[in-house]
C-alpha cells in the first residue's frame, strides 16, 4: 500500500483530497490529510464580515465536513518535513511516512514582522481583516466607530488576495454612506506599490473609482514601523501618516513549519515549478495554493485551477510519465466596488486583466474589468459555489483551468510580468 | 503601448512608463542614461544593487524592499539613500526590469 500525504486542509488541501480520492485506486493508495484546525473558513467572507454584510456563520464550517470518505484526517500540529527520509513529524511525536507529499499549508499574516504593529492597540485601533478574529473584532469596532481618519494599508507584497484591501476601501465608502456618516470619515489607501492600480488596462478602466469614492491614495509607502501611541505609520523615507483607525494587511508569510523543514524562501514559501507544481525541493514533493512561491496571485481561484492540473500531474508522476507543464497562472477574481456592484478580472502569468465578457465570449453574462450589478451577484453566488462545488473538487462548468483568450479585448500589450 | 527609445547608440523597447520590456536589451550604458534621467549619480554600490536585482529577475523571484534589505547587498536605509523616493521602482527602471506590479 502506498501513502499520499496532504499537509493542510484549507481550500487547496481539501480540494486535492477530493480530487485524488476519486482518481487514485483505494486498493493501492492510502490518503491522509493533516491540519491542526477544526474550522474551515470561507476566507473571501472576511471582507464582508466587518461591514455586517455576512454573519459569522456564513464564513465557518467544520473542517471534517469536507474531507471525503476514504481519506484519513489527522488533527495535529505539524512539526516538520524530513524530506531525506520521506516522513513528516507531528507535534505529538507521530511519524507519517509518505510516497508522495502535497504541501498546502497556505499563507498567514505575520504582524510581528513590522515593528510596533502588535501591542495594546492591536485589534483596538489597528486591525487586520485576513483572520477570522481580526475580521470579527473589526466588525465590532465599526459598529460603534464615530469616524475620523481611516487608513487602509498594505505592508508589503506578496499578499493573499491582492485586491482585498482595495475592496475594503470601496466597501467602507459604501458602508459609511449608508450609515449617513461618510462626511465624518476620511479614507486613505496606502500602498508600497506605485499606485492603487499598477496594470495599464486596469488603471485606465478603474482609476475613476478612487476619485468617485473620494479615496486618497498614498503610493510608494514602505512601512518601517507603527507608532501605536501617536497613531501614525512611518515609512523608510520617514514619511508619516496619521490614523484614527488603521486597517492593515500585515506581511504575509508561509507556515513556520516550512522554515523548520529547512526549505522555503525568506517568506517561507515553497520553491515550486510554476507550470507543473512539482517543488524543486524533491521530486516526490508537490505544492499548491498560497504555500508556493509561484509568481501568481495568492487566491482561491488560482488554487482551484492548480488543483485540476496538479491532480493530472500526480497521476502522471505515479505512472512514471512526464509532467504536464500546463499551469499558466490563471486567476479569476470578483472585486467588490460597493453599492451592490462588482468587477470581474480574469488573467494569467502573461495576460493582464482586460475588458470583455465571461465565461461565454461576447455573451457574458459577466463583464470583465467593468462595474456591474451582475458581477456582484456572481460574487455572492460564489459562496454557495465554494462550499458546494469548489472545495469538493467539482468542476465549475464553462470555466477552464487555463485562461481562455476568447471574449477578451486583447491587443498587442506589453508583458508586465 | 510599446515605445522605442534611444540611449547612447542603442535603440531599446520600453513601456509607456519608461521601463525596458526586455532585459536582454540592457547594457550598462543604457542603465547609466536612465539613471541620468532619474537624477541618480551611479557609484559602484549602485551597480552592485542593479546586478542583484537583475539576477533575481532572471530567477523570476518577486522583489520587495524587505527582500533587498535581507539580501546582504544593501540595507533598507542604504537602499533609500542610493535611490531616494521610491527606491524599488527607480532601481528597477535603471536595471531594465519590470517595476513591481499587483494583479490589477
Amino acid at each position: 500500500m502506498k501513502e499520499l500525504l496532504i499537509l493542510g486542509a484549507g481550500t487547496s488541501g481539501t480540494m486535492m483530497a477530493n480530487h485524488l480520492r476519486k482518481t487514485l485506486p483505494k486498493k493501492d493508495w492510502n490518503l491522509t490529510i493533516v491540519d491542526q484546525e477544526e474550522t474551515h473558513y470561507y476566507q473571501p467572507g472576511f471582507l464582508f464580515l466587518p461591514f455586517d454584510l455576512y454573519k459569522t456563520k456564513d464564513v465557518k464550517k467544520k473542517i471534517n465536513k469536507f474531507i471525503p470518505k476514504g481519506v484519513n484526517l489527522i488533527q495535529e500540529k505539524i512539526e516538520r518535513i524530513d524530506k531525506d527520509n520521506d516522513v513528516v513529524l507531528l507535534q505529538n511525536k507521530d511519524i507519517l511516512h509518505y510516497d508522495i507529499l502535497i504541501i498546502a499549508t497556505g499563507t498567514n499574516i505575520a504582524p510581528q514582522e513590522i515593528e510596533g504593529m502588535l501591542g495594546d492597540h492591536w485589534h483596538k485601533s489597528v486591525f487586520d481583516f485576513y483572520t477570522y478574529e481580526g475580521s470579527k473584532n473589526l466588525r465590532n469596532k465599526l459598529r460603534n466607530w464615530e469616524g475620523g481618519k481611516l487608513v487602509v494599508h498594505i505592508s508589503e507584497m506578496p499578499i493573499k488576495c491582492p485586491v482585498a484591501p482595495l475592496e475594503f476601501a470601496f466597501l467602507a465608502d459604501s458602508f459609511f454612506i449608508n450609515k449617513g456618516m461618510r462626511d465624518k470619515v476620511d479614507i486613505t489607501y496606502v500602498t508600497p506599490m506605485s499606485g492603487a492600480f499598477t496594470k495599464p488596462k486596469a488603471t485606465e478602466a478603474l482609476n475613476y473609482l478612487l476619485e468617485q469614492k473620494n479615496i486618497k491614495v498614498v503610493s510608494d509607502f514602505n512601512i518601517e514601523h507603527v507608532d501605536g501611541e501617536n497613531k501614525k505609520i512611518v515609512d523608510f523615507a520617514e514619511e508619516e501618516i496619521e490614523y484614527d483607525l488603521l486597517v492593515t494587511v500585515p506581511t504575509n508569510m508561509g507556515d513556520e513549519m516550512i522554515e523548520r523543514s529547512g526549505f522555503g524562501d525568506e517568506l517561507n514559501y515553497v520553491p515550486t515549478d510554476k507550470t507543473t507544481l512539482q517543488t524543486t525541493v524533491k521530486d516526490n514533493i508537490f505544492a499548491i495554493g498560497d504555500a508556493t512561491n509561484l509568481p501568481a496571485s495568492k487566491a482561491g481561484s488560482v488554487a482551484h485551477f492548480e488543483a485540476e492540473i496538479l491532480t493530472e500531474n500526480i497521476k502522471r508522476f505515479i505512472e512514471g510519465k512526464e509532467l504536464k507543464q500546463e499551469f499558466d497562472g490563471h486567476a479569476n477574481c470578483f472585486i467588490e466596488t460597493g453599492h451592490g456592484k462588482a468587477l470581474l478580472i480574469d488573467f494569467n502569468y502573461n495576460q493582464e486583466p482586460v475588458k470583455g465578457s465571461f465565461p461565454f465570449p461576447g455573451v457574458g453574462p459577466l463583464s470583465l474589468l467593468k462595474e456591474t450589478h451582475m458581477n456582484h451577484m456572481g460574487k455572492l453566488a460564489f459562496k454557495w459555489i465554494y462550499w458546494n462545488m469548489l472545495i469538493k473538487g467539482k468542476h465549475i462548468p464553462f470555466v477552464t483551468a487555463t485562461m481562455n483568450t476568447a471574449g477578451k479585448q486583447i491587443e498587442e500589450t506589453i508583458n508586465n510580468n | 503601448m510599446v515605445v522605442e527609445k534611444i540611449y547612447g547608440e542603442l535603440c531599446v523597447t520600453c513601456n509607456e512608463q519608461g521601463y525596458l520590456t526586455d532585459l536582454n536589451q540592457w547594457t550598462k550604458e543604457v542603465g547609466s542614461e536612465i539613471a541620468n534621467e532619474e537624477g541618480i549619480d551611479m557609484t559602484e554600490k549602485h551597480w552592485e544593487v542593479i546586478n542583484y536585482l537583475q539576477d533575481e529577475c532572471r530567477k523570476e523571484a518577486p522583489l520587495s524592499i524587505r527582500k533587498i534589505g535581507k539580501s546582504g547587498v544593501v540595507s533598507i536605509k542604504e537602499f533609500y539613500q542610493l535611490f531616494p523616493k521610491g527606491p524599488l521602482k527607480i532601481s528597477s527602471r535603471i536595471a531594465g526590469i519590470p517595476k513591481p506590479v499587483s494583479c490589477i
